[in-house]
C-alpha cells in the first residue's frame, strides 16, 4: 500500500464543482478575510512563492483586477496573459498555450475565453488547479460565490431568499452560475425578461420564468443583467427603447426593502436607470469588494489541504 | 458506380448462424465461396453461438475528405476502416476540398478509388456549383462519370426555387437527391440541440425545427416534382414523422439515422468534450427513441455511419470551436449491438437489413444477397465479443469518434467484399 492517498486535483470550473459545504465554507474563510482589509498593512503571506497565472482570452477589467489583487494581498507572485500581444494572436491553440504555461509550474491558473469549456481543457492540460474565470456563456463561479456573499451579508441570510435575475438570461454566464448557486444554498431564483431572451428549457433547472416586470415585486433581491446593444441586431429585441420600457429597473419598480445587485459594466439609463444604482438599495461596489475577498478566498481554499482548513486562518499565520 | 482495386477473388467457406434478412435466413450454415462467388449454401447442424454471418454492410453516407484533407482520411484508410467494420460498400460525399462538382474532379476520384479502394466506393456529386446553393451541377456530365446521387452534404440548398429546378433535373441525370435538411436561419451559430441541456450549458440551440421544417420543404417539392429523394441523418421526432405522413401520401422518400443518434442523446454534451459535436446535433432520449421506432416500422430504411474524420487537433479545442462531426465506420455494428440489439429495443435481423440491403436501395447499388451464384458480400460478426474502444483501433486516419473509453459488445471477425477478403480480426 502506498503512503500517502493521491487527492484528484481540485478546480473551480463551474458551480457544480462545489458542494453547500464548500460554498458555505469559502463564503465564510471570505468573511475572515474581509477583516484583513481594514488593516494599514492589507498583505497576507500565506500564499508566499505560489504562483497564480490569468491567462484571459477575453476583454476584462474587474474579474483580471480582482484576481490580481486576490494574488497579490495573499503574497502569491502572478504572471497576466490576455489574448493581445501573446502567441494566443499567433494562432497557437489553447492546448499548446496551456503546454507552455506548465513549463511555469504554476500552482493556479484562472481562465477566462469567450468559449465554453476552455478551463475543462486548460485542466486537462495541465497540473495546476484552474478557476473559471467565465468561459463563453456557460459558467462564471466566483461571480456566483461574490454575489451569494453579497446577497448573505446584506441579508444575513441565504435560505428562502428569493433572487429576481432580470435581463438577458440566454447570453448571460453570471445568469446560469447564479442560479445554480442560488439553488444550491436554498434560495429561490426567479428569471425575468423577454422571451426571446430566456433560454428554452431552463425552468429544468428548478427555477421560475416570468415574462413581466411586475414580478420583481415578490422578490427580496433584483439582479440585473446587463444588456447589450450587439442582440439588437439579430432581433433579440426590436430596440433598447422598448426593451427598458418593459424591463429597465426603475426607482417606480423597485419596493422599500428590496436591494438591487449587478455584475458590471452597468449601461446606466438602459436596464438599470441611475437613480437606482446610485441609491441605498444598491450593493453594486459592495459587490466589487465581495469579489476581491472571495477570490482570495478561493484561491486559499484551493491551495490549501482539506483537514486544514478552519475559518479564517489566515489570520494566525498573519 | 462502385469503383475498387483489383486484387484476387478468395475461396474459403464459413460456418455460422446463418442471417440474411433479404432472403428470409437464419439458422446455422456452411456457405461455400469459390472465386469470389458465393457455391454452396448448406445447412449445419450447429454452429458457433455466438457467430452470424450475414450480407456485408452498405454505407450511404461517408466522407473520405479526398481531395484536399488526406491527413484525416484517404481513400485507402477510409475504405480499410470501412472493411473493419463489415461493409462491402461506400458512398462518399462530395464536400471536399475542391467540392466534387465537375466530371474530371469526379473522374479522377473513380481512377485513385480503382487504385487504392479496399471495398467498393462509389461517389456523390455536388447539387450545386462549389455547394454554394445557386447554380446546378452538370448533372448529367457527372452522372455519366459515375456519380450514384447527388447531395450538398454538409450544407443545406437554402433557397426553395433551386431545389424544386435540381429536383426536376435530377430526371435527366435518373440519380436521386440526397438531402441535408437544415434551415440556415434556424440554425446558424447553433452547437448542440436547443433543449434543457443547452439552457443550463449556454451552448447556442440548434433547434429541432430547423431540421424538421427542411424535411417538410423537401418532402412538399420531392412529392411535386415527383422525384426520388434520400434524406440524410435525421435527427428529430419530427422529421421522423414527416417522413411517414409522406410516404403515405406517395413520395418517393428514403430515409437515414445514424448509429449515434440512435443511440445517444444531448446529455452527452455535457461533458463537453468536443467529440460530442455532430451535425445534426444529438437530441433528446424522445427524438432518439422516435428514431428507433422508424427504424423498426420501416420510416428510416437505412442506419448511415455519416463518417466524418477530423484531425486530433482540431477537435482537441473548446467545444464552440471545434468541427462537426465523428467516425463511425469502424464501431457502427459494436454501438448498435451494444445499445439497440442487446438491450432488447431493436432485433439483430432489422439491424442488419438497415445497414446493408435499406441503403442499398435507397441509392440504386446491387443489394448484398448470400445466395448460390451470388458475388461473395459477407460479414462474419461474433456478437459476445467485448472490446474497449482506444485510439489505437481505428484503421482510419481519425480518432474522433463519440465512442472512444468505452466498452462494446460485438466485433466484425471477417468481411468479405466484391468476393475478397478484406478484413479478418
Amino acid at each position: 500500500m502506498s503512503a500517502s492517498v493521491e487527492r484528484p486535483r481540485r478546480h473551480l470550473l463551474g458551480v457544480g464543482d462545489l458542494t453547500r459545504e464548500d460554498a458555505e465554507r469559502v463564503l465564510d474563510t471570505a468573511r475572515g478575510l474581509e477583516r484583513t482589509l481594514d488593516r494599514e498593512v492589507k498583505k497576507l503571506p500565506t500564499l508566499r512563492g505560489r504562483l497564480v497565472v490569468n491567462l484571459f482570452y477575453e476583454s476584462s477589467t474587474r474579474t483580471l483586477a480582482s484576481f490580481e489583487l486576490a494574488a497579490k494581498r495573499l503574497s502569491a507572485d502572478t504572471m497576466t496573459l490576455r489574448s493581445s500581444g501573446s502567441s494566443v494572436d499567433k494562432g497557437e491553440s489553447l492546448r499548446d498555450t496551456a503546454l507552455t504555461l506548465a513549463a511555469y509550474d504554476p500552482d493556479v491558473i484562472v481562465v477566462r475565453h469567450p468559449h465554453i469549456g476552455a478551463p475543462h481543457l486548460v485542466a486537462g492540460a495541465t497540473d495546476a488547479h484552474v478557476v473559471n474565470a467565465g468561459d463563453g456563456k456557460h459558467q462564471h463561479p466566483t461571480q456566483a460565490l461574490l454575489d451569494l456573499f453579497t446577497i448573505r451579508e446584506a441579508l444575513g441570510r441565504l435560505e428562502g431568499v428569493a433572487v429576481a435575475i432580470v435581463g438577458d438570461v440566454l447570453h448571460s454566464r453570471v445568469a446560469r452560475s447564479l442560479v445554480e448557486a442560488l439553488l444550491l444554498v436554498g434560495a429561490e431564483p426567479l428569471l425575468v425578461g423577454p422571451p426571446t431572451l430566456i433560454p428554452r428549457g431552463i425552468e429544468a433547472t428548478g427555477c421560475d420564468v416570468s415574462h413581466s416586470v411586475d414580478a420583481l415585486a415578490h422578490a427580496d433581491v433584483v439582479y440585473v443583467l446587463r444588456m447589450q446593444a450587439e442582440r439588437m441586431e439579430s432581433a433579440y429585441v426590436p430596440s433598447l427603447r422598448e426593451y427598458t420600457a418593459l424591463y429597465g429597473v426603475t426607482p417606480e419598480r423597485v419596493r422599500p426593502g428590496q436591494v438591487v445587485m449587478h455584475p458590471g459594466p452597468m449601461n446606466r439609463g438602459v436596464e438599470i436607470d441611475p437613480r437606482v444604482a446610485d441609491s441605498g438599495a444598491s450593493l453594486v461596489t459592495a459587490q466589487v469588494r465581495s469579489g476581491l475577498v472571495v477570490r482570495m478566498a478561493v484561491l486559499y481554499d484551493l491551495l490549501t489541504a482539506p483537514g486544514l482548513r478552519v475559518v479564517a486562518p489566515v489570520l494566525e499565520v498573519a | 458506380m462502385l469503383a475498387w482495386q483489383n486484387g484476387r477473388l478468395d475461396s474459403l467457406a464459413l460456418r455460422a448462424r446463418l442471417v440474411d434478412p433479404v432472403e428470409g435466413i437464419d439458422a446455422p450454415a456452411t456457405v461455400t465461396v469459390e472465386d469470389g462467388v458465393v457455391t454452396a449454401i448448406d445447412g449445419a447442424p450447429t454452429a458457433p453461438a455466438s457467430l452470424v454471418l450475414a450480407p456485408a454492410f452498405v454505407d450511404p453516407h461517408v466522407h473520405l475528405r479526398t481531395p484536399g484533407r488526406e491527413d484525416e482520411e484517404t481513400i485507402a484508410s477510409g475504405t480499410a476502416a470501412a472493411a473493419a467494420g463489415g461493409y462491402c460498400a461506400i458512398v462518399a460525399m462530395p464536400n471536399t476540398e475542391p467540392v466534387v462538382d465537375t466530371a474530371s474532379v469526379l473522374a479522377a476520384l473513380v481512377e485513385r478509388a480503382r487504385e487504392e479502394a479496399l471495398v467498393p466506393t462509389g461517389f456523390t456529386a455536388a447539387i450545386s456549383k462549389g455547394q454554394r446553393g445557386e447554380e446546378l451541377t452538370e448533372m448529367a456530365e457527372l452522372a455519366a462519370a459515375g456519380a450514384v446521387a447527388f447531395t450538398d452534404d454538409g450544407s443545406p440548398v437554402a433557397s426553395a426555387g433551386l431545389m424544386r429546378r435540381a429536383l426536376a433535373y435530377s430526371a435527366v441525370a435518373d440519380r436521386p437527391l440526397a438531402l441535408h435538411c437544415e434551415e440556415p436561419t434556424l440554425s446558424r451559430g447553433g452547437q448542440m440541440h436547443e433543449g434543457v441541456v443547452s439552457a443550463e450549458l449556454g451552448l447556442a440551440g440548434w433547434p429541432s425545427v430547423a431540421e424538421s421544417l427542411m424535411v417538410e420543404r423537401d418532402l412538399a417539392l420531392a412529392g411535386y416534382e415527383d422525384r426520388p429523394v434520400h434524406l440524410q441523418h435525421l435527427s428529430a421526432r419530427e422529421s421522423v414523422d414527416a417522413v411517414r405522413r409522406a410516404r403515405r401520401a406517395g413520395v418517393r422518400v428514403t430515409a437515414e439515422a445514424s448509429p449515434h443518434h440512435l443511440c445517444a442523446t444531448d446529455e452527452l454534451v455535457r461533458s463537453l468534450d468536443a467529440n460530442a459535436k455532430m451535425n445534426p446535433p444529438l437530441r433528446t432520449e424522445e427524438d432518439r427513441a422516435a428514431l428507433v421506432e422508424g427504424l423498426l416500422d420501416g420510416t428510416i430504411d437505412c442506419i448511415a455511419t455519416d463518417h466524418a474524420p477530423h484531425a486530433r487537433h482540431e477537435k482537441d479545442a473548446p467545444f464552440e470551436e471545434a468541427p462537426f462531426g465523428v467516425t463511425g465506420l469502424e464501431t457502427a455494428f459494436a454501438a448498435l449491438n451494444t445499445y439497440l440489439v442487446r438491450t432488447g429495443e431493436v432485433p439483430l435481423a432489422t439491424i442488419l437489413e438497415r445497414l446493408s440491403a435499406g441503403p442499398a436501395r435507397a441509392l440504386g447499388l446491387p443489394v448484398p444477397r448470400i445466395a448460390v451464384g451470388e458475388p461473395a458480400n459477407l460479414v462474419l460478426l461474433d456478437l459476445e465479443a467485448d472490446w474497449i474502444v482506444t485510439e489505437g483501433s481505428f484503421r482510419s486516419r481519425s480518432a474522433n469518434s463519440w465512442l472512444l473509453e468505452r466498452s462494446l459488445t460485438g466485433a466484425v471477425v471477417k468481411t468479405v467484399a466484391a468476393g475478397r477478403v478484406v478484413h479478418a480480426a
